[in-house]
């Protein structure tokens, strides 16, 4: 496992400074992600983790400019892609960039291909609007992007609708798409939740050779430590719209400085453990339309303290490229 | 594809023979056919010969036979009405059917489909809201009403088209307006959910994370999908609006099919009844059979299932 | 080591917010449709209290008379001692002047009423017949209402159990009902209705019968729909096993896990059901005259609309139109509170 002191100095290739995006509700602002910042390098492999309505799946959204707007707006912060902001720049410029430059790699892969349209003709889309190629070369590249997600008799595949294939096959289109133009960044949210574990784990092998081959980064978005543990360079925990803790996969595992991360960790089975029963954290995440002034963990927390209540914790490094965002931390 | 076709092929076959075996019923219940072509005056001999004529000292089984080898045929009998082949009869109506039924097929298409995509895309703007009035009034005002109070306002009122008959080309509007309304708002309201949900759905999020512009959004992974629900209706909408052309050829006294079975059925005449019944099921489930045939075409799940 | 971490903070919602969210529907409550619709009922239930005139006799002398606000027309007209046919248009005779104007003298010229201008004793006007307008749509609520009652529990009681035997049973019963629902989708129902109601004749309770042929197969379907969910529930193989009747299973067990959408497909039939039996009415085979129903009072007034007598049809086809409408949208409320799995019943 490749930890993030090794690859200090490689480039930075998505950086996300202070990112804001709200919702506007007849309930009030939603604050979906208020305030993330964090640093992406060439070939490494992030995991953003936490519980459903944690912020990270609008997180991702915001990656690829796909919020809905209204009601959603990024209200403020950056997100320099290859040295560019894209949050200013037009939609139409930001379709140019989604696919080639960042790619996204959904969820179910039983609803995410369009069921009126072959395989074969969903991938070319793809190169075809970010490559001025001909025709011949646009499905020679569909063909070999098909074979390199390992699709058995691609070239007789690409004719077959979505319908006609397993679940397995087309979480491989899905990838195949998400790297036919050859991105700097993939993002894939929960890639293999619907998926049995062993072919979960082909997949998950297959994107990690991808990833070698290219020196592609990926972000994983995720609630499932499993996957993170064997995936993940870095790992940056979720809670009601902000990272509370942010590290290398081996410091957040072993030395989770966050009471969330904690609990977090506490609630997964473990093999190498024998427990009583699996600990589970009390009471809900705080309404995201109405945060409490100082920790939103803090009615959850089980050290909580006065200052908790009082303001919101500054992001304190607990070692080296390892932080969390908690008043215990000293 | 063969199997789903030759399912519907049967079921239109099906269709068919069941109208046809109600129709036969219900001419034999209603009394004995004579009574409508003989008079008082008859005599005994008169009313044999014509039994005979007629097949009805067979059993009820070789008369249904007889029944439905002469309407393979075309061959309905005579029209008590009007004392001539009710194929004759049927024929002359049929092209006015025809024209409206098409003409209002086509206008609840063409405003019912883009009115439908255009509310989905801006939803909850003010097109929205007109869209949902224009659904909303189609599906709750009664067809024959709501032609009638067309009438009154731009045939009575305003004299910009003739109140009824078939004369010039614009008699054609109000009744196939009236008839094609309703079928509008359906398709509207059919379009926009679909639309909707198919806007929601985790292909289009794919779609533009691969950088598709939102043009070719709507115009090409949308549009075909949302026309899925639509068409599945247009089969329904189709026999529907055989249905409707009863009411609104009343109301234009349009001089089609539709009014020639009320006319036939206030004069009690079974022959022509029954051939004008038959007609409309046969309209009907070929016009559904190309539906379904379209449906194949537009949904792959379907084609090689 | 996988774990799905999504499913540790999930509480139930705690007694307050379940009682702050049915409070939060009911504010979304159609008030409108609800109003309108209990303003029909309460027209039906109460009509013979309700109308200020018999619906069913009229005066031929108070026939055509326009709604109270309308103020009728006027044309200046000569006093003539005798005229003739072709005068008749601007001339009127002395003894006709005077019941207007008793001063009226041969030669002046005094407006005539060519249409009498409304009064408040018929609020909406009367018929060609001189019947009242209003007491005759309240009482056309009356058969729509009693019509759409009786078809429902019989067409429905049909459905349900139709369909409950057919997702319960599956195999042959199932293809065999659910290819007549096809059929039934397929064949000009309307015209043979009609056939039906002239052959049979024109009672309040053929009609009935031959209506609830029309809506039997939504409830059938949905019914089906809902048992084949259903009947793999872990409380119904329970009852299997612990020796229930498949009568007990069906009716004490399943059916009332389908209550919620029967509500709503009842809600969206009636409209239908009420649009069917005016279309009946209009066509002349409704319920037999005079008894007023919407329909036949439509099409009552059809062929006076070219001498601008358009009050007879407008206002009973209004009532019809209000009504559905109020179902529709009182319908897709309960959809959207009952069940929202049933948006695709459109």
């Amino acid at each position: 496992m490749v930890t993030t002191d090794t690859r200090i100095d490689t480039e930075v290739v998505l950086s996300v400074e202070d990112l804001r995006t709200h919702f506007t509700t007849r309930w009030g602002t939603v604050k979906a992600v208020d305030g993330i910042s964090f640093d992406l390098r060439k070939g490494e492999t992030l995991g953003i983790v936490g519980e459903s309505g944690c912020g990270k799946s609008v997180t991702m959204l915001s990656l690829m400019r796909l919020i809905p707007v209204p009601p959603g707006q990024i209200v403020s912060g950056k997100i320099v892609l290859d040295g560019e902001d894209i949050v200013p720049i037009s939609e139409q410029e930001m379709a140019e960039i989604r696919g080639s430059k960042i790619a996204l790699i959904i969820q179910d892969p039983m609803t995410s291909l369009n069921p009126v349209f072959s395989i074969g003709n969903q991938v070319e889309e793809a190169i075809e609007i970010h490559q001025d190629i001909p025709k011949q070369s646009i499905m020679d590249r569909a063909l070999e992007v098909l074979r390199k997600v390992n699709i058995p008799a691609a070239e007789t595949r690409v004719k077959d609708y979505p319908h006609q294939m397993s679940g397995g096959m087309r979480q491989r289109v899905v990838g195949a798409i998400g790297i036919s133009c050859q991105p700097q960044v993939l993002i894939a949210d929960e890639p293999t939740t619907s998926l049995d574990v062993t072919i979960q784990a082909q997949y998950l092998k297959l994107l990690k050779d991808i990833q070698k081959d290219s020196d592609l980064s990926i972000i994983f978005i995720t609630h499932d430590f499993g996957i993170v543990a064997k995936m993940c360079d870095r790992v940056a925990v979720m809670y009601a719209g902000r990272i509370v803790e942010h590290g290398s996969v081996r410091d957040i595992f072993n030395n989770p400085s966050h009471p969330y991360t904690e609990a977090l960790l506490a609630s997964v089975p473990r093999m190498d453990r024998v427990v009583d029963r699996l600990f589970s954290i009390e009471g809900q995440p705080p309404p995201l339309h109405d945060l409490p002034v100082g920790c939103a963990f803090a009615d959850r927390c089980p050290v909580v303290m006065d200052k908790c209540r009082e303001s919101y914790p500054e992001i304190k490094a607990v070692s080296d490229g390892h932080t969390a965002a908690c008043w215990k931390v000293e | 594809m063969q199997k789903y076709l030759a399912r519907r092929f049967l079921l239109a076959f099906v269709t068919l023979l069941s109208v046809s075996l109600i129709i036969f019923i219900m001419s034999r219940v209603s009394g004995d056919p004579r009574h409508i072509y003989l008079d008082d005056y008859s005599t005994q001999e008169d009313w044999d010969r014509m039994g005979e004529v007629l097949g009805l000292d067979k059993p009820y089984y070789e008369q249904y036979g007889m029944f439905l080898k002469g309407a393979v045929k075309g061959d309905f009998g005579e029209s008590v009405r009007e004392a001539r082949p009710v194929t004759e009869v049927v024929l002359e109506r049929s092209p006015a059917t025809l024209l409206l039924g098409s003409v209002a097929f086509s206008f609840s298409i063409l405003v019912g489909v883009p009115l439908g995509i255009l509310s989905a895309v801006k939803r909850g703007t003010w097109m929205d809201q007109v869209g949902k009035i224009i659904a909303l009034i189609g599906q709750s005002a009664p067809p024959f009403w709501l032609g009638i109070m067309l009438m009154f306002f731009f045939a009575v009122q305003l004299g910009m088209v003739p109140p009824y008959g078939k004369q010039d080309w614009n008699s054609i509007i109000l009744p196939a307006v009236t008839l094609g309304w309703y079928y509008a708002a359906a398709n509207l309201r059919l379009v926009r959910s679909a639309m909707l949900d198919v806007l929601d759905s985790e292909y289009i999020k794919l779609a533009r994370a691969k950088g598709v512009n939102s043009r070719t959004i709507i115009m090409k992974h949308a549009f075909r999908n949302a026309l899925i629900p639509p068409l599945t209706f247009a089969g329904v909408t189709l026999g529907a609006l055989v249905t409707g052309s009863l009411v609104v050829e009343t109301v234009f006294a349009w001089p089609g099919l539709g009014r020639l079975a009320i006319e036939a059925l206030f004069a009690f005449d079974y022959p022509l009844l029954q051939g004008v019944v038959i007609t409309f099921t046969l309209l009907y489930v070929t016009a559904a059979f190309v539906v379904d045939v379209l449906y194949a075409y537009v949904d792959p799940r379907i084609r090689y299932a | 080591m996988a774990a799905d971490l999504s499913g540790i903070v999930i509480a139930p919602p705690t007694f307050g917010e379940k009682v702050a969210g049915i409070y939060r529907k009911l504010k979304r409550l159609p008030v409108i449709p609800v109003f309108l619709l209990s303003l029909v009922v309460i027209a039906g239930l109460f009509a013979p209290v309700l109308a200020p005139h018999d619906p069913e006799k009229g005066d031929l002398r108070e026939r055509n008379i326009p709604p109270a606000w309308s103020s009728g027309e006027s044309e200046p007209k000569t006093v003539v001692e005798r005229m003739s046919i072709n005068d008749r248009a601007t001339s009127v005779t002395l003894s006709d002047a005077k019941k207007v104007n008793p001063d009226a003298q041969i030669g002046d010229q005094i407006d005539i009423y060519t249409r009498p201008a409304g009064s408040t004793k018929f609020l909406l006007g009367t018929d060609h017949l001189g019947r009242d307008v209003l007491s005759r749509v309240i009482y056309g609520a009356r058969i729509s209402l009693l019509v759409s009652i009786v078809t429902l529990a019989v067409g429905g009681s049909i459905g349900v159990t139709m369909g409950l035997m057919a997702g319960w049973y599956g195999g042959a019963m199932d293809e065999f009902l659910m290819r007549l629902v096809d059929i039934k989708l397929a064949i000009p129902l309307i015209l043979i209705a009609l056939v039906l109601v002239i052959t049979l004749g024109q009672s309040l309770w053929i009609i009935v019968t031959v209506l609830c042929l029309f809506i039997w197969p939504r409830f059938a379907r949905q019914v089906r729909g809902e048992v084949l969910q259903l009947k793999h529930m872990d409380y119904v193989s329970l009852a299997k096993v612990s020796g229930a009747s498949t009568a007990r299973i069906l009716f004490i067990h399943i059916f009332p896990g389908t209550i919620n959408t029967l509500i709503v497909v009842a809600t969206l039939q009636v409209g239908i059901v009420i649009l069917l039996e005016s279309t009946l009415s209009f066509l002349g085979a409704g319920v037999p005259p005079p008894t007023p129903a919407w329909g036949s009072m439509v099409s009552d007034g059809r062929d006076k609309l070219a001498g601008g007598v358009w009050w007879i049809s407008t206002f009973p086809g209004l009532a019809i139109m209000i009504t559905v409408m109020s179902l529709n949208l009182f319908g897709d409320w309960l959809r959207d509170t009952l069940d929202p799995r049933l948006r695709q019943l459109e």
